[in-house]
This record gives C-alpha cells, sequence and structure tokens, in this order.
C-alpha cells in the first residue's frame, strides 16, 4: 500500500498492516473539535440525510446523548436506535470496547462515526482505532466556530488543544459561517490553511454539511458528469466516472488530493499501470493507492463545495488518454 | 446504661490543643466518651479498664484523604514493584531489584497456575530504579509462551505484555502505528504499551479488563485489610462510578459487623453532564451510613507529570515535552463547580501541572461569587505544581489542599532530573507554603499508585528525601505534628468530617491507631518505621495480627 500523510503527526499516519484479501473494512470517520463548534448538530444532520447508510455513531461527549428526539425509535442499555437504520451509542472511556460490541450489532453498519470529546486529539483517537482488526480510520474531520475558533487558538488554557486538532484534521468544517462576514471568513480561510495544513475546507452554518462530504460517497456510479442530487443541501457537488483506461494511481490520487481541483473527498476503483485494479481514497490532502485482490469494476466519485469543485478540470484529468 | 470501657494506654495522642496528650480514653456506644486522667473519666460512672494497650500509643484513626480501593483487587496479581509492600494479609513482598527478579516472580506464579489458558497479571513495574532498562515481550515470554503475561508499571500509565498477549489482542504484526506502542528492531511491538490508548487493546487479555478501576466485594474486604495494617479508619475512595451495583455492594460489605474501615467514595465527573452529576450525588447521599458516606464529586482536571500529560504552565516539561492534556476542559469545570455551589455538593478537583490548578482557581474564583458559599470546602487533589501566589488565592477562597507528600520520594530524582527540572522539583508539594497560606492541608498516598500508609507520607512530607537519599526542598518541610495533624485533622476537613472524626475528644467516633511507638518522640527519619498494631474503629478492636 502507498501512502501519504503531509504531517508531523505519527498519529494520524495510515500505514497499516495489509489485510486479509477480501475482507471488508468498516469505514471509521472520527469527528472532532472543541465544545460549541457544533459537532452534535452535525451528527444530527449526518443522521438526517443517512437515506439508507447504516452509521453507527459512537458519542464521547459528557452526558445525554443530544440526538434530536424525533429521529429516536427506540432507546435500550444505552443503545439508540435511529429512524433508517442507524445507531448512537455513548462511549465514556473506553473507545475500543464500543466498536467491539459494534461487531455484535444486527445488522452490521455501514459505516462507523466517532464524535470525540471536545478536548480529545483526533490524531490520538485515529492512532488507537487503527489498532483495531477489522476497521480503516476514513477521515479526521474537526469542526470549530467560525466566529470564535481564532481567539480559541490564542488562549492561554485551550489554545495548544484547538491547534493539535485542526493539525490532525484532513477536512475542516467551518460551522457557523453565516456569524462573520465575508472578509473574515477570507481571512479565517487563510489562517485555518496554516492551522490545518493537510485539510478540505467547508464552510458550513448549522452544521449542513453534505453526508458524501463528511464520509466520503458510496461509489455506484454508473455514467460520467456531474451530480448534486444527492446532496439535500446542494452545497456540494459531486462527480462521478467510469474511467476507461489505465493510470499511474498513486499519482492519480496524489493529484486528487493537491487541493487545486476543490475535491474534499475522492473515493474508487481504477485500472493501473500494473494491470491490476487499484483502490484510491482521498480525504482532504491525505491520499492513499492500494491494489486490490478482487476485481470491481472502475469507478471514480469526487465530492466538494459546489463553485470550488473543479468539475471539468477532473473530468480532463480522469477521461484524458 | 450503656457499657463504658476506658483503655489506658503509654500515650494517647488526641489532636486536641486544650489537651494534646492524655493517658486514657473512655469509650461508649462506639464513640468517645471523653479523654483525660483516669479520674477525670471516673466521673462519668461504671467502667471497665481495659488495660490492653498499657504499651501501646494511641492516636485519632488516621484518614486517607486520597486513594483508591482498587489496591485491595490488585493484591490478587503479581507484586513485582521495586519497594518492599506489604499484601492485605500482612506479607510483606520485598521489592523485585531486577528483570530477572521480576520474571522469576512472575515465573513462580505461572508455575503454580493450573488452567493453561489462564493469564499471568504483574503490577508495579518500575523500570526508573533499574537504570531504565526497559522490559520487553521476550523477557515476558520467559514467564510462558503459551499463556497472555502482562505487567501494569507502578504509574498505571504503562503496560508490558508477552507476545501470547500481543498476538491475542492482534498486534503482533508489522506495521503497527501508535504514538504508544514502540516496535523493535524486527518491526514488531516491543511489548510496551503506552498509555490507556494503545494499553486498552491487550488489557482484557491479561487480567485488567474495563471496569479495573472498580473495586470488589473481596477487593474492598482486602483494602480494609490493609487499611488496618496502616492505621486507617477512613479511606476515601477517589474516583469511583458508583454505578447501583458497587453502590449495593459497599452499603453490603460496609454494614457487615466486623467491616473496620469507613469508606467515602467520590463519583468521578465523567460521562454525565454537570447537571446529571450534581442532582446523581446528591440523590447517593441519601443513602450514606456511618460507614460508606456518599454525596461528594471527584472533577480531573488534567494527567499526570510522570505521564507527561498533567497541564503546565511556561516554561513546560523539563525534557521538552509537549504540554498535557485537558481531562475537564474550563467550560465543564466551571459549570460543575457553579452548579456544585448552587447546590451545595462538594468537589474535589484533581490536578497536577501548575496550569491546571491555575485554571480551577480560574474558574472557582467566579462560581463561588455568584454562588455565595462560605464552608464549602472545596479541595484541590495533588495540586503538586501550585506555587506560592496560587497557594495565596487558595487560602483566599477558602479552598483545601490535599497534596501527594510522598511523591518526592518516589518519583523526585525523575522529576528533578527530568520533568520539572530542579526549582520547581524542590517547590513540588509544597505543604509549608500551604500552611502559610492558611490553606487546610492534608497529604496522601493515591494508593495503589504508592502504597497506603499516612505514617510514610507523613514522614515523606517532615523528610522529603527522595529514593536516591537527596533532601530535595528543605524550605518546603513540616514538622511531626504538623504532619500528623494532615493525615487526621486535615484529612478529616477536607470531607466536612472534623466534627465526628481526627481528634481524640467528646463526641468523635472512637477511631483509633494503635501504634507500637510514639511518632512525636522517634527521630522524625523514623516515624514511617513505626509499627501499627492495629486499629479500633467505631470502638470495635481490630488487631492486624488476627485479620
Amino acid at each position: 500500500m502507498l501512502n501519504h500523510a503531509d504531517t508531523t503527526s505519527a498519529a494520524s499516519a495510515s500505514a497499516q498492516a495489509p489485510e486479509k484479501p477480501g475482507k471488508a473494512s468498516l469505514p471509521v470517520t472520527v469527528i472532532g473539535g472543541y465544545l460549541g463548534a457544533g459537532k452534535t448538530t452535525l451528527v444530527n444532520h449526518l443522521l438526517r440525510q443517512a437515506n439508507g447508510r447504516r452509521l453507527a455513531i459512537l458519542v464521547n461527549e459528557f452526558g445525554s446523548i443530544a440526538i434530536d428526539e424525533d429521529l429516536i425509535e427506540a432507546e435500550e442499555d444505552g443503545l439508540i436506535s435511529i429512524a433508517g437504520g442507524c445507531i448512537c451509542c455513548s462511549f465514556g472511556n473506553d473507545l475500543i470496547g464500543a466498536i467491539e460490541d459494534l461487531r455484535s450489532v444486527e445488522p452490521a453498519p455501514d459505516h462507523i462515526v466517532v464524535e470525540t470529546s471536545g478536548v480529545a486529539l483526533p490524531g490520538s483517537v485515529v492512532a488507537s482505532l487503527s489498532l483495531i482488526e477489522g476497521i480503516r480510520p476514513d477521515g479526521i474531520v474537526v469542526l470549530v466556530d467560525a466566529e470564535t475558533v481564532v481567539k480559541q487558538a490564542r488562549d492561554d488554557y485551550i489554545g495548544d488543544t484547538i491547534t493539535r486538532q485542526l493539525s490532525d484534521a484532513e477536512i475542516v468544517v467551518i460551522n457557523k459561517r453565516d456569524l462573520i462576514s465575508d472578509s473574515a471568513a477570507q481571512s479565517l480561510a487563510l489562517t485555518l490553511s496554516d492551522l490545518a495544513p493537510n485539510a478540505a475546507q467547508i464552510e458550513a452554518a448549522f452544521g449542513t454539511v453534505s453526508l458524501d462530504a463528511v464520509l466520503g460517497a458510496v461509489a455506484q456510479p454508473s455514467s460520467g458528469g456531474t451530480d448534486s442530487g444527492g446532496h439535500s443541501d446542494s452545497l456540494f457537488d459531486s462527480i462521478a466516472f467510469t474511467p476507461q483506461r489505465r493510470f499511474n494511481a498513486p499519482a492519480l490520487a496524489e493529484q486528487l488530493a493537491t487541493g487545486a481541483l476543490g475535491v474534499v473527498r475522492a473515493k474508487g476503483y481504477v485500472a493501473g499501470d500494473d494491470g491490476a485494479i487499484w483502490l484510491l481514497q482521498t480525504v482532504g490532502r491525505r491520499w492513499q493507492a492500494e491494489p486490490v485482490d478482487h476485481q470491481p469494476h472502475p469507478q471514480l466519485v469526487c465530492i466538494g463545495p459546489k463553485g470550488q469543485l473543479r468539475t471539468s478540470d477532473i473530468e480532463a484529468l480522469v477521461q484524458a488518454d | 446504661m450503656t457499657a463504658t470501657t476506658i483503655y489506658t494506654a503509654r500515650k494517647i495522642i488526641t489532636m486536641n490543643p486544650n489537651q494534646p496528650v492524655v493517658t486514657h480514653v473512655a469509650v461508649r456506644e462506639g464513640r468517645i466518651l471523653g479523654a483525660g486522667s483516669l479520674a477525670e473519666l471516673e466521673s462519668w460512672g461504671d467502667y471497665e479498664l481495659d488495660t490492653r494497650f498499657a504499651d501501646k500509643v494511641l492516636m485519632p484513626g488516621m484518614i486517607e484523604g486520597h486513594a483508591h480501593t482498587m489496591e485491595g483487587t490488585l493484591w490478587r496479581n503479581v507484586y513485582v514493584g521495586w519497594f518492599d509492600r506489604m499484601d492485605p494479609d500482612g506479607k510483606t513482598w520485598s521489592g523485585a531489584k531486577s528483570i530477572d527478579a521480576v520474571i522469576e516472580r512472575l515465573s513462580s506464579a505461572e508455575a503454580a497456575l493450573s488452567d493453561p489458558d489462564e493469564p499471568i497479571s504483574g503490577w508495579s513495574l518500575d523500570p526508573i530504579y533499574m537504570d531504565n532498562k526497559r522490559v520487553t515481550r521476550q523477557d515476558l515470554d520467559r514467564v510462558s509462551s503459551t499463556r497472555p503475561v502482562g505487567v501494569l508499571h507502578a504509574s498505571g500509565h504503562i503496560l508490558n505484555a508477552n507476545s501470547k498477549a500481543l498476538e491475542m489482542a492482534g498486534l503482533l504484526k508489522p506495521g503497527v502505528n501508535h504514538p504508544g506502542i514502540p516496535l523493535g528492531a524486527d518491526g514488531l511491538p516491543t511489548g510496551e504499551l503506552y498509555g490507556p490508548d494503545a494499553m486498552t487493546p491487550v488489557a482484557g487479555f491479561v487480567g485488567y479488563d474495563r471496569a479495573m478501576t472498580d473495586c470488589d466485594e473481596r477487593g474492598l474486604l482486602d483494602y480494609a485489610k490493609l487499611c488496618v495494617r496502616a492505621g486507617v479508619t477512613t479511606s476515601t475512595d477517589l474516583a469511583a462510578r458508583l454505578t447501583d451495583e458497587s453502590v449495593s455492594m459497599m452499603l453490603d460489605v460496609t454494614s457487615r459487623g466486623r467491616f473496620p474501615l469507613r469508606v467515602v467514595p467520590l463519583r468521578v465527573f465523567f460521562g454525565m453532564t454537570p447537571e446529571e452529576c450534581v442532582a446523581y450525588v446528591l440523590e447517593l447521599k441519601e443513602k450514606s451510613t456511618d460507614l460508606l458516606r456518599l454525596g461528594r464529586i471527584k472533577a480531573v482536571a488534567d494527567g499526570s507529570i510522570q505521564g507527561f500529560s498533567a497541564r503546565m504552565r511556561w516554561p513546560g516539561y523539563h525534557n521538552g515535552a509537549p504540554n498535557g492534556l485537558w481531562y475537564t476542559p474550563p467550560e465543564q469545570m466551571s459549570e460543575l463547580y457553579n452548579l456544585a455551589l448552587a447546590a451545595g455538593v462538594q468537589v474535589h478537583t484533581h490536578t497536577n501541572g501548575d496550569q491546571a490548578t491555575q485554571m480551577a482557581l480560574d474558574v472557582f474564583e467566579p462560581a463561588i461569587r455568584a454562588n455565595p458559599s462560605p464552608d464549602h470546602r472545596f479541595t484541590i487533589q495533588h495540586c503538586q505544581l501550585a506555587d506560592a501566589a496560587q497557594f495565596a488565592k487558595m487560602g483566599k477562597l477558602g479552598m483545601c489542599v490535599n497534596l501527594f507528600a510522598n511523591h518526592h520520594f518516589y518519583w523526585g530524582d525523575e522529576h528533578y532530573r527530568l520533568t520539572v527540572g530542579p526549582e520547581r522539583a524542590m517547590r513540588m508539594n509544597a505543604t509549608r507554603t500551604a500552611l502559610a497560606s492558611n490553606v487546610p492541608l492534608a497529604i496522601h498516598s493515591d494508593a495503589p499508585v504508592t502504597p497506603l500508609g499516612p505514617l510514610f507520607t507523613a514522614w515523606a512530607a517532615v523528610n522529603r528525601i527522595t529514593a536516591s537519599g537527596r533532601t530535595q526542598g528543605e524550605g518546603e518541610k513540616i514538622s511531626v505534628d504538623q504532619a500528623l495533624y494532615a493525615i487526621t485533622m486535615g484529612a478529616a476537613y477536607t470531607l466536612h468530617l472534623d466534627g465526628e472524626l481526627g481528634s481524640i475528644e467528646v463526641g468523635k467516633r472512637a477511631d483509633f491507631a494503635v501504634l507500637e511507638d510514639d511518632p512525636t518522640a522517634v527521630d522524625a527519619m523514623a516515624v514511617k518505621d513505626i509499627p501499627v498494631w492495629g486499629t479500633v474503629q467505631g470502638g470495635r478492636i481490630f488487631p492486624a495480627s488476627e485479620l
């Protein structure tokens, strides 16, 4: 497996021992950010958009799980069942144990979302997750409060917590964007580029971010072209392809992750120069490419904010001979 | 008329300034009817004179203000610490002074097991004293290659595992990438696991499962035995989850006729909102009995100094390690303090680094202004690196402190050399500054982090000797009298129990530590060596030799 982690934090590197052939690994996305950044609102938003995807949400915030009442179908032994097949539970100080417990849940979840505590370092959480068999870390999303993050980052007590969280990020959600001016937003974007050099930035209000952008798309394209139909808030575009030619797969993944193309996440299978099928995944500036043993049909989905996703450039990159 | 027993003793140290030393104490209904001369006590009417303590020294039953009852549970595992340590049955295990000695002790435990799959669990390993030579999985493979072997370090922050345990946890493979899991030249984990994140996947296979910090029935019974041997009649259990099940167990065990200990468990502020936590302990408080005192909260602000997870002010760690972690952020601490003060619930707050202490003070001051509570006795626990200005502020705010006064002995050399450097190492656990700042003072062992033993902690506060024999912080030494007060009345005060416990005077519980010698008369360096005969708890007599 080739991978790239342009970060000083060893914790967020994604090297793993080779998975056994054919073994499906369960993706886990970690959502971090300081108190008040809007993590819980985002989680509720994801649950509303889940649309058939079975999300297992693991929450480590103090106290009761703040899932919107209308989403809850049942609650038993600390496990909340949510409309559409999703579940939610709190993991206290035992995340690994909670994930082990999920193995007995039927039907099995498609994707685990971990909402960390406000002071957790998400890179450390991912490092711990990488120790679990059958788990694939799939993105570190860090939320910030657009109005307060700059002040927080300078605070004597929590400043280093904020900057360490951001340095781990692969996607930064700039929440509460509606509370600041356009010029403040421009300046904030520059600050965050320094603090979160590996991350794609997404602006949001009230935690409304596309599920696909946060968790990655389910790559099932039948034809090329852009599509924003799956994104309820239509702040995001996605572009899906069935690439016909062979690629230097790592180089393609790296290009998709540079940020210049406006891609927040990309995922799919392409034929490599060597004839093997490669799995490509990018989250923010991090990319990963590995040959797979099975032979899925080539397909690739890229997601980015509407107006920033350079669909024609991506198309040129993928479709050109 | 109920029976009165008058005990005569060689000396009775009362902690009552009106009569600091007496010869007799009268006990009726488990309480102290009076202390004084026999002539003074005879005025209460008929009595039986009991001379069994005629050659002993009595002092108020010692109060351990910061310990964890899991010490009782740990003794079921194999002790491999550097220092000699007494188990609940009174057997002193000699310190294991080399890796070979550690392996030998684990191997003899292994030989005694019949079930081939049963794990071997060791505890209290401390390579610092063995030239910091690291223990590897290959070392532990010498104990067994077929059953899992795990050894917890004294700090509780590191676990060593053998190859079998790593294999069972799925970690015996190349490519493991975790900051808490060092790899050997062969690309495989060395077997050292740093921090809870790295320890957890393996811990369950080596006998250290998720609920390790929750004491069970046998553990609590064993813990109480350790208390009798240390002269302790009341102990906190400072970070309990206090589930319905564990509260029922504690109510059951402490109500048994011969249970020799008053337990004060604090509900840890974790996994609940501040509102829920305050409401929870208010409900628990109603279940309190004489020997189980519920209704207090323990909050944790930061981690530990030797684990580099404590929050430090500038200039940070001496070795350049990055600052530690907040376990509870300022906003949540503030909310907890406000709600608890409003509800009249006491909070004890763990801070190790000086920034964590400052944070606690910074959020406490506005909270106490908003919720005036003249007798709150909020207590900072450990508070190891606080400076004079912080103690002055605590004094003005009416806060108490419980300092980790024996840390100098166990880790003082490390603090001096590595973690905080010479100047702050000398300042650590500034008992004298605390008293000078009018901060009510207790001192503690944090058992099982260090052995339960208030006399040892008192000795450490008086002498400030490190394991290598250096004196660290001459200016922070306190007197023997001050140290003995801290382990009795001082600790009682931090728990609002000073009206019932902590001194030998009329009306208080008949709780005594029975000593073979007089800690105020021996050389200050010998205070730790005074043998403890046992205790009297609520008028009931518990000789250590008959446990």
